[in-house]
């Protein structure tokens, strides 16, 4: 720990004094005697991300909320009138619902629950699987082993393919009668063979298996370079007082590292709650399968749009993908708050 | 030295860390509401069409937004448009769009720029399309095809206002398959009752074929046959009103339908829910499976693509259930093509529907198209196969076909039956059942209401 704080302090020295504080007293300058050409500038550069902002994020964020209170088909326009019992969907549409769809995601549609489970499983497995072992790799190839270039191609080519490409690959090892594993087990008769894909109690952890495959790649690429940058004064300062291997990395490297943990644990969370892709690859993300994302793509996108039901959805997904965000972001802005 | 560049490292993956959940927070954003984006984007519902000139239609150019995105029904699509240019002097530009992204984007494709004619089905699933003001009537073509078709096809092309809204090219009927050879090695007869049909399969099984070749991974292909099932036992009133929720999926109809398929269930291939419907039509070329439930555009389809011996390939109607109805009807979803409500050059879309209306049109399509059949009656095309001349003969002899569960309902409640028919692969019994009924219904008065 001492290590780390000893590390940072000289740097921030050393760095503030000539670098940092110059620029600033000339922007106050510049901010003074601004032209007109250069406010048009900063407008620009600050109106364009903003608009950008504000129509990518905002508006669809802000418009779904609204939807998820109407039925709405996506034919025509919305209105404010509020639906009418008993009446016939095509009559019935852009109406407002009040809560009714969150009630009946909640109530009568049985995919929902499932599918929060299913996403609270994924992010279960990429933080207690797929991230350690990522680690794992990552540290026994820091450690130079033999040939470590070739694992370190072999592990990190998954992450190179594209989900929808590894879904298909998976496709051939999964396939009941035609597949590699049943067919190396040698149950890929007709009554023995293993549904790998299609058994609802299988097939969740038989994508889990290949997302983690791909994702063990990423983090453990990340995790690498971190290690790279760790100093090796610290290593060799570890060996003087005695640490062994072990104690050496829990103690000072992993410590040390805790801003690419950060990340790492940024990209778990996020890689976890947009998994769609390969479930949707392996059967459009039904029987087993249900994901949050699956059920709002297929509520939204298709013939017959349940814009609605399927914003409402999309919400509690937002709601769910808020609780890890906000905490990361209060514990970036707290820690430079004070500095 | 060796600090300053160690903190310098450390930093950056900081600035990194922002910059990622940045663009985190907009990714979720985006996903969360990019469908709401996409809806609204095409909301408005103005049209501008200048109904009253008439333009003269020779020269002028019909687009045409096509699902023919196969090969063999894209080579097909082509012949019929040039027969059609050559025909009617409109010439045809075709965009071709994959036929999955084709129906995903209907809507909005539909309330954005469509083009003047593009490809649909028929069925509710044309019949929703058409009572939300998206595609132009064409009664005035109907007037001068309408000879050419059956009153049945003409009921298909119906909008629920009584106007014409499709004109149809080709269906194909879901039946059972077999192998001929297999059947006259085994000297296995063709069942006509239920009875017969499960004393076949267990004949099969104890020959060690897997008496009913299936797969449902896709999810739609199980739902021809709780069709199937329900149109035997409850007839084509019944199959239409439960479609549409006039009858309640608790009732005890349904249930029926679900216990005779639960005594099907030993002797249909298991894991259905993780088999492609192709690999299951591979086990009934390689003679694995006895008999296979599918529609013509599949499984022949398949053994065309497969280049297995399609000479070999035969097929029988569904056995009858209940002798009220016998073997009356049959599912035989029917494509065709439609007008867009904004098409810019409605005349010339409409000499193009003229045309492709007629027996010659509908046999230069089929001339590449070796699985599906043409509707005009008495249509008479070289090229059928015995496939496609005994779908002709027993489309005729039903009194009427339904379109497929996710063409004659609701699309939400298909897939909601898709989901639910998985379950009940899964787990077949009694108690089950009555569980998914109840789940139906619920959904469907979410859906329907």
């Amino acid at each position: 720990m001492s290590a780390t704080s000893q590390g940072r302090t000289p740097a921030a020295v050393s760095d503030k004094p000539e670098d940092l504080k110059s620029p600033v007293r000339r922007r106050r300058r510049r901010l003074r005697t601004m032209t007109a050409r250069d406010r048009i500038v900063v407008a620009l550069l600050l109106g364009i991300p903003l608009l950008l902002d504000l129509a990518f994020v905002w508006f669809p964020a802000i418009g779904t909320i609204l939807l998820s209170f109407t039925k709405w088909n996506g034919v025509g326009s919305l209105h404010e009138k509020t639906c009418k019992p008993n009446m016939p969907s095509i009559l019935n549409n852009g109406c407002w619902y009040g809560v009714q769809n969150y009630h009946q995601a909640a109530t009568i549609y049985p995919e929902f629950w499932p599918a929060v489970r299913h996403n609270l499983i994924w992010l279960a497995v990429f933080v207690v699987i797929a991230t350690p072992l990522g680690m794992l790799f990552a540290v026994l190839l820091d450690r130079g082993l033999r040939g470590t270039r070739i694992y370190q191609s072999l592990l990190f080519l998954p992450v190179m393919l594209s989900l929808a490409l590894i879904g298909i690959i998976w496709e051939f090892v999964y396939s009941q009668n035609y597949g590699l594993i049943n067919t190396v087990i040698g149950r890929n008769g007709n009554d023995n063979a293993i549904d790998w894909l299609g058994n609802p109690h299988l097939n969740l952890w038989a994508v889990l298996l290949e997302a983690t495959w791909r994702q063990a790649g990423y983090v453990m690429i990340l995790y690498l370079a971190g290690l790279k940058a760790v100093d090796p004064t610290l290593r060799e300062a570890a060996l003087m007082d005695g640490a062994n291997p072990w104690q050496t990395f829990w103690r000072v490297i992993f410590p040390v590292m805790k801003p690419i943990n950060i990340v790492i644990m940024v990209v778990t969370v996020i890689e976890s709650l947009r998994a769609f892709d390969l479930v949707y690859i392996t059967n459009k993300g039904i029987n087993g399968l249900e994901l949050l994302s699956v059920l709002v793509t297929s509520n939204i996108v298709g013939e017959t749009q349940r814009v609605g039901f399927g914003s409402a959805l999309g919400v509690v997904l937002l709601v769910i993908s808020l609780v890890p965000i906000t905490i990361f972001l209060y514990q970036t802005f707290r820690r430079e708050d004070t500095p | 030295m060796s600090e300053v560049e160690s903190s310098g490292t450390t930093g950056s993956p900081l600035s990194a860390t922002r910059r990622n959940l940045l663009k985190g927070v907009g990714v979720a954003g985006l996903t969360a509401a990019g469908g709401g984006l996409l809806a609204a984007c095409g909301g408005s519902g103005d049209k501008k069409k200048d109904s009253g000139s008439k333009k003269p239609v020779a020269g002028s150019t019909v687009t045409f937004g096509s699902n023919y995105s196969d090969a063999a029904p894209k080579a097909a699509f082509a012949a019929l448009t040039t027969a059609a240019t050559a025909s009617s002097k409109v010439k045809v530009k075709i965009n071709t769009v994959d036929h999955n992204t084709f129906q995903n984007n209907i809507t909005s494709y539909l309330q954005g720029t469509p083009d003047d004619l593009f490809t649909w089905f028929a069925g509710y699933r044309m019949q929703y399309f058409a009572a939300q003001g998206l595609v132009e009537p064409i009664d005035d073509v109907w007037e001068k095809i309408g000879g050419s078709f059956s009153p049945a096809a003409k009921k298909l092309s119906t909008g629920l206002d009584g106007h014409q809204y499709l004109v149809p090219i080709y269906n194909y009927p879901w039946v059972v398959f077999y192998n001929k050879s297999e059947f006259a090695k085994r000297h296995y007869t063709i069942p006509t009752t239920w009875d017969e049909y499960i004393a076949l399969a267990k004949q099969m099984k104890k020959d060690g074929l897997i008496p009913i070749a299936f797969a449902d991974k896709d999810g739609w292909p199980a739902l021809g046959t709780f069709d199937i099932l329900n149109m035997r036992i409850n007839g084509y009133d019944y199959h239409n009103k439960l479609m549409t929720h006039k009858i309640p999926w608790t009732d005890q109809g349904v249930h029926t339908v679900f216990q005779h398929w639960a005594e099907l269930m030993p002797y249909m291939q298991t894991g259905a829910n993780g088999r492609l419907w192709q690999d299951a039509a591979k086990s009934l070329e390689a003679k694995q499976a006895g008999m296979m439930f599918q529609g013509t555009n599949q499984v022949a389809a398949q053994y065309v693509t497969d280049k297995a011996d399609l000479a070999d390939l035969d097929f029988f109607t569904f056995p009858a259930v209940n002798p009220q109805w016998g073997q009356d009807y049959m599912d035989a979803p029917t494509d065709g093509f439609m007008l867009s409500k904004k098409a810019k050059n409605t005349d010339a879309a409409k000499a193009i529907l003229e045309y492709i209306g007629t027996g010659p049109a509908e046999s230069t399509y089929l001339k590449t198209d070796q699985w599906d059949v043409g509707l005009v009656s008495g249509l008479q095309v070289p090229t059928y196969n015995a496939i496609q001349k005994k779908s002709v003969e027993e489309i005729a002899k039903c009194k009427a076909v339904a379109q497929f569960m996710d063409r004659d309902s609701d699309p939400a409640m298909a897939n909601a039956m898709i989901a639910i028919c998985q379950k009940f692969i899964d787990d077949p019994s009694t108690s089950n059942i009555t569980k998914l009924q109840q789940s139906a219904e619920k959904q469907a008065k979410a859906i329907y209401s």
